[in-house]
């Protein structure tokens, strides 16, 4: 029997069994959306974290003070000294290096606002210009710490703030009062809403010198820094160490994070908790394999007398293997096949729900979703097709 | 040419063991038309089985023209179904989900004979047997004596040297049951090896050579001249 006869003869035999060819095509079907379906969940929830990293910064350093691990003994402890604060002078230190593109130092605290008869707690940002630029915040209206003006009183209001504060007028230009000192509002943030947990709506930005005597503080809670580029990170890493270790006495006590590497671990987190679920939905494929290798047990068992005839009239063992087994490979594969077409759809109408969700199943997901799906398909048409091979032809035949 | 000697088949049916055919020799030549007569158990069909290549006999040898087949591989014995025996059954065995065309093609198709010639020689087929207009008519949209035509027609589209026809009017009234063999007749007499089994005594005399089994052995073996 030739090939193209084969697969023309078993897909007539799975056409005259509309239902349950329909049934376990379903089955499949399924399986194989699913595992596209929740991948590309799973997928898009990890490039979903990404994007929020980087909408707080590109090639960013953050150096903090203190050290975050334990290693050898501290000096320190002997002479009862704490370690040392990061200070501005340490952060111009770190801007002058030639790796770094711009730093912003970085002082936060609550401070009360106060203006046209209202008042409300705020957080408090002190930095300098680069800030904006840095954490990819943009300005709706205004400028803040322009050349020239580097030392003024400006203050940028939260996008929330400004509309709270200043209902029905202009709040670029308006007299604030923060805490025991006056500014000058010369900035809106554009509505940013929440990203990292941070709703940058509701802050207000001052240049670093007032912040620090409104906390009454020399030392800075952080320093971003940007770096020229990504492949700079490392040797920008290095140098900051480097530096800040020189200007404080040859003591390592400084942190510095990059954002690659919580980016990293959290892609890493994300990525594996992707695998665990299409693991999960590869489950529906292996039940739905079983359920074609029923379903091709039972066809042996009520087509016992059509296999009785073959014999008789000249198929061999293997003939009549290959159609069974080729049967099993059509209902798998129209499942593969329907099931990917599914799963594509399921995860259009996911990116339709959830906008800000790139659902896109990953390539790996769809082509091992498919080829578990023929693969289950093949192992459960083995049996079967085996033991419809091996039938005995006269007591085949007296079977009705 | 069949040459069977001292063929010998077993059945175990739970503890008892059944001698279905018991040391039978027969030599039936080219071209003849034999039936095979006896009552049920008697070892008939068993015998026509043997004949077909379906069944094995536990001992004695089995000679096809010349050829020894009871030593041949399942593979080459299925070939020579394929290729030298049709069989006609009681209850036709058609495949309920193919056509009639279909089931006449499946010899064919075996065969791995190319699609064009299929087509040619079903036609041919459908027109022998005056089964044009029921070409796509499924078997349960067909009489039983067209059903048992599509059958012959299935027996014979690889021209066979042997048809074996296990009970072939057993399910068919007595008129249709006629023409049946009116059909295989005519096969017979193109020059094929008719070898018919039934336990009906009119149809068993219409056959040039009778032989009558009981208990697994032949009882008698003579030659007949239908009147």
């Amino acid at each position: 029997m030739t090939l193209p006869d084969t697969l023309q003869l078993s897909f007539k035999a799975i056409m005259s069994y509309r239902l349950r060819s329909l049934l376990i095509v379903f089955a499949m079907a399924l399986g194989v959306a699913a595992v596209i379906v929740l991948t590309a969940l799973g997928d898009g929830a990890r490039r979903y974290v990404v994007n929020q990293f980087s909408s707080i910064g590109t090639n960013l350093l953050v150096v903090l003070p203190g050290r975050a691990e334990t290693s050898g003994s501290f000096p320190g402890a002997v002479l009862g000294q704490t370690p040392r604060d990061l200070t501005l002078k340490d952060a111009q230190l770190v801007g002058r290096l030639p790796q770094v593109r711009r730093y912003a130092p970085l002082n936060v605290g609550v401070a009360e606002l106060s203006a046209a008869n209202r008042l409300r707690e705020v957080t408090v940002l002190g930095s300098n210009a680069n800030l904006i630029p840095i954490r990819h915040m943009q300005l709706a209206q205004g400028s803040f710490l322009t050349q020239g003006s580097a030392q003024s009183a400006q203050i940028v209001l939260g996008a929330k703030l400004a509309s709270e504060f200043f209902p029905r007028s202009q709040a670029i230009g308006q007299r604030v009062r923060l805490g025991e000192n006056r500014f000058l509002v010369s900035g809106v943030l554009v509505l940013q809403g929440e990203s990292m947990g941070f709703n940058t709506d509701e802050v207000v930005i001052i240049p670093i010198d007032y912040a620090q005597s409104l906390f009454n503080t020399t030392s800075l809670f952080r320093v971003l820094v940007e770096v020229n580029s990504r492949s700079e990170i490392q040797s920008a890493k290095q140098a900051v160490l480097d530096t800040l270790k020189e200007s404080h006495d040859g003591e390592d006590d400084i942190t510095v994070i990059t954002q690659d590497a919580i980016l990293a671990t959290f892609d890493r987190i994300l990525h594996a908790l992707t695998l665990a679920v299409a693991g999960i939905a590869a489950i529906s494929l292996i039940v739905a394999g079983v359920l074609i290798m029923n379903v091709m047990l039972v066809a042996v068992n009520q087509r016992t007398a059509e296999i009785g005839l073959l014999k008789a009239i000249g198929a061999t063992a293997a003939d009549i293997r290959r159609l069974f087994f080729v049967e099993a490979l059509w209902l798998s594969l129209a499942g593969a096949v329907i099931g990917f077409i599914l799963g594509q759809f399921g995860s259009l109408l996911l990116r339709f729900a959830y906008p800000q969700l790139p659902a896109w199943a990953p390539v790996w997901a769809s082509l091992a979703g498919i080829i578990v799906a023929l693969i289950a398909g093949i192992l459960a048409s083995l049996l079967p097709a085996s033991r419809a091979a091996r039938l005995d032809p006269v007591k085949a035949l007296g079977k009705k | 040419m069949i040459d069977l000697t001292a063929i010998t088949r077993i059945f175990h049916m739970g503890d008892q063991v059944v001698r279905a055919l018991d040391d039978v020799s027969v030599r039936i030549s080219s071209g003849e038309y034999v039936s095979i007569m006896g009552p049920s158990g008697s070892g008939k069909s068993t015998l026509l089985n043997i004949i077909g290549l379906l069944d094995k006999p536990n001992s004695g040898n089995y000679a096809l023209d010349g050829k020894n087949v009871t030593a041949l591989s399942e593979n080459e014995q299925a070939q020579i179904r394929r290729e030298k025996i049709g069989f006609v059954f009681q209850t036709f065995h058609l495949v309920p989900r193919l056509t009639a065309a279909e089931n006449i093609e499946l010899p064919l198709i075996l065969g791995g004979i190319p699609p064009k010639d299929r087509c040619l020689r079903v036609d041919a087929a459908l027109l022998a047997f005056e089964l044009q207009d029921r070409a796509q008519h499924r078997p349960a949209e067909l009489s039983g004596g067209q059903r048992q035509r599509v059958a012959i027609a299935r027996a014979t589209i690889m021209q066979p040297t042997v048809i074996l026809a296990d009970e072939p009017t057993g399910n068919l009234d007595h008129h249709i049951g006629g023409e049946v063999m009116s059909l295989l007749e005519k096969l017979y007499e193109s020059g094929t090896t008719l070898i018919v089994v039934t336990h009906d005594r009119e149809l068993g005399a219409r056959a040039h050579r009778q032989i009558i089994m009981r208990d697994g052995k032949i009882l008698t073996d003579q030659a007949n001249d239908p009147a």
